[in-house]
């Protein structure tokens, strides 16, 4: 019993492992080395069997000026899509601390789909436009920390394209055009020098 | 009795004896006991704006009321009876006038006046010039008084002399309008007049009274900063070339007969604060090269859209004391509009013009349809963080599809005939990306924001960016927008709603813009 159990086990290690390695590069397994990337690292938000990744998720900065991209537990999920679904739903949640959300909180993920040229399509509830703080700087962290925590984490989305309650939208609050998929933009994240 | 003078020259009232001293009263009465009113009255021109000042004229002299000028300038004023003399404070600085002698004394600086303080009925009048001969002094602002215009200028404004005279008859009839300092100036043509618009605060008017030839009048123009050229039934082409010569600009003007065609047109240039031109002082006809009578090139900067951000039921941010975005990027999009019709005779078009809903697209609609040149959007900022401040300039970051646009815009042009038998050339551009073959022009536009408002508010520790802004990306023409302050920041909040603030910030996108039209123009520039 004892031996078809450690088989079990390892062979669930591997299965593990390959579906990690086939996220990409940016996906790492919980425990492993640093990332590359200097990130600030979060605390797990709970402890379960369950297997789980380190994601990059994105806050705004306490200088309110750039995202900061802190490594948070995210759980395992097989394939593109449901893994995206993990990441957006954690990045939705309310952050650790010390950081603040600039996602109005209640905003749901409503669907997450990937184009056949590689697209993702992010589809939030109302509420992401609805409270929202205004000013170009508040909706351009909201906007790319939805575009960042798809496209850094999962490699092979290039563009994400933002849609409210099902459809097409113009802007969160009245600035940033969301009629068409967005690029990630690096020169809104901060950079660490500090790697832990 | 004469006022009793110390070693420093100081002219003092003090201690040595008890006082009468008294703050005068401020109870004006319609008209002095004696003396006449000026046949025109003096008009005081401030950043405040302008106003009519009361003065009088008594034996030759042009006299104004201590009371009038207290309650103008702020000043309190003290009648020393013993000393003969009436002192004036502004922050703590003295300037004391005699009422026996026709002098004043400024920190030790005796300054002869016409007339000394003199009592008509129950007020003292003191003359006119002691306002720019003493009272400037303390006052801490260039206090100038421009007689012949009948204009007191108070402060640091652009108030040129204009001086306008007729050459030579003609016809061809030639005239001469002079402008010094030198300022921009442009021309055009409006109906049966040439009207030169001058880039200044306010203009000290030389004109003569009649015309001459084919000029009946020169005259003040019908919207302030500029000078009509009434033209005669036998006008023909008209032109206006301006050069800037030894700090003066000066604008040629020339009226063809009507043997030339039938209506009048106009050359439409603008000097440069500093072109740098060489040549001799003194410009009579004969001794400039002869101007081209008919320039076709057209101003480049003749419409400007502006948008106030937000409006109707979407407020934008707000701040923590309730101040909305909507409010404050309508209050300075209408005073921006007001500096740059009066100043720079460029008509301006608001997006909205009170507080209504106004899509995005019908925004970029607006623009497009009026066939604007430039288009500013006006914001207010907010951020998570409540210490971020200053205000930051963005134009439209393209995405690959508006690079795409942007590349082939010129390639898809394509000529359709029209009536008559001549084709026309239409640019086949998406109406959402309209603003793809703009992007150099809107970052030159965006730079120059950046640097101008940088001279007159705080920026922001990122101040030029480019970001995909839906409002941009349809507009047909060099657009940028500009997020003025973080309502989110209390202290930015706060001011916001103040004067200075909305007046500093209206300044530095006015000098951008005087500065994009140069750029303009200096693009078409052969």
């Amino acid at each position: 019993m004892t031996g078809r159990r450690l088989a079990l086990i390892i062979a669930g290690l591997i299965l593990i492992g390959l579906l990690a390695w086939s996220l990409g590069g940016r996906l790492e397994q919980a425990g492993d080395s640093p990332p590359e990337s200097p990130v600030a690292m979060a605390e797990p938000a709970m402890s379960s069997e369950m297997p789980r990744i380190a994601a990059t998720l994105f806050f705004p900065s306490a200088n309110g000026l750039v995202l900061v991209p802190v490594l948070q537990e995210v759980a395992l999920a097989e394939g593109l899509v449901p893994q995206g679904r993990e990441i957006l739903t954690a990045q939705l949640q309310s952050p650790p601390p010390p950081y603040e959300s600039v996602i109005p909180e209640g905003t749901q993920l409503r669907a997450f789909y990937i184009t056949d040229r590689g697209d993702a399509f992010v589809d939030l509830s109302f509420e992401t436009s609805a409270p929202h703080m205004g000013g170009t700087s508040a909706e351009l962290l909201a906007v790319y920390a939805i575009v960042h925590a798809v496209t850094v984490n999962l490699t092979t989305i290039q563009r994400v394209q933002i849609l409210i309650d099902g459809r097409e939208a113009n802007t969160l609050a009245g600035h940033v055009d969301l009629r068409r998929p967005l690029e990630p933009d690096m020169s809104l994240v901060q950079e660490v020098s500090n790697p832990r | 009795m004469p006022p009793r003078s110390c070693d420093d020259g100081h002219v003092r009232g003090s201690a040595i004896f008890p006082l009468a001293a008294l703050v005068l009263l401020l109870a004006p009465t319609p008209h002095a006991q004696d003396g006449t009113a000026p046949a025109t009255p003096l008009t005081l021109l401030s950043r405040d704006g302008r106003s009519h000042i009361p003065t009088v004229v008594l034996n030759g002299e042009e006299l104004i009321a201590l009371d009038e000028v207290a309650a103008r300038f702020q000043i309190t004023a003290r009648e020393d009876t013993i000393t003969g003399s009436i002192t004036l404070t502004y922050n703590d600085q003295t300037v004391v006038v005699s009422t026996d002698q026709a002098m004043a004394s400024v920190s030790g600086r005796i300054i002869a006046l016409s007339s000394p303080a003199q009592r008509l009925g129950n007020r003292w009048f003191v003359p006119l010039e002691l306002l720019p001969r003493a009272l400037a002094f303390i006052y801490g602002q260039r206090i100038d008084l421009r007689n012949a215009s009948r204009l007191l200028v108070v402060g640091d404004l652009v108030v040129p002399r204009v001086t306008g005279r007729i050459d030579s008859v003609g016809p061809p009839t030639r005239a001469t309008l002079e402008i010094a300092p030198a300022a921009p100036v442009s021309v055009t043509t409006e109906g049966e007049r040439l009207v030169v618009h001058i880039d200044a605060d306010a203009l000290e008017l030389l004109l003569p009274a009649t015309g001459g030839g084919l000029i009946e009048q020169i005259t003040g123009g019908e919207t302030p900063m500029t000078v009509a050229f009434v033209l005669g039934n036998q006008a023909g082409i008209a032109s206006g070339v301006p050069r800037e010569v030894d700090g003066i600009t000066r604008v040629t003007i020339d009226i063809a007969g009507s043997t030339t065609p039938d209506t009048a047109t106009t050359s439409s240039t603008a000097a440069p604060a500093s072109t740098g031109a060489t040549a001799s002082s003194a410009l009579a006809p004969d001794e400039t090269a002869t101007p081209p009578l008919l320039i076709g090139s057209r101003a480049k900067l003749e419409t400007i859209v502006i948008d106030p951000g937000h409006g109707g039921d979407d407020a934008g941010a707000r701040g923590s004391n309730a101040t909305e975005e909507k409010t404050i990027t309508l209050a300075v999009a209408q005073r921006l509009r007001t500096q740059i019709e009066t100043r720079l005779g460029i008509r301006v078009i608001l997006t909205r013009g009170n507080d209504r809903d106004v899509s995005l697209d019908e925004r970029a609609a607006i623009a497009n349809n009026s066939k604007a040149d430039l288009f500013l959007s006006l914001h207010m900022n907010a951020s998570p963080a409540a210490g971020v401040a200053g205000a930051t300039v963005l134009s439209l970051q393209l995405d690959r599809e508006g690079e795409d646009v942007r590349r082939t815009a010129a390639s898809e042009a394509v000529a359709l005939p029209v009536l008559g038998g001549s084709f026309r050339t239409i640019d086949l551009i998406q109406w959402g990306l309209a603003q793809a073959r703009h992007v150099d022009r809107s970052a030159v536009f965006a730079k120059m924001l950046e640097g101008q408002l940088r001279s007159h508010v705080t920026m922001s520790s990122q101040p030029l960016q480019r970001v995909p802004l839906r409002v941009l990306a349809g507009v047909d023409m060099p657009a940028a927008l500009v997020e003025m302050a973080y309502l989110t920041n209390p202290e930015e909040e706060q001011l916001a709603r103040s004067e200075s603030f909305q007046a500093s910030l209206t300044q530095g996108i006015y000098d951008a813009m005087v500065s994009f039209r140069a750029y303009l123009e200096a693009q078409d520039t052969p």
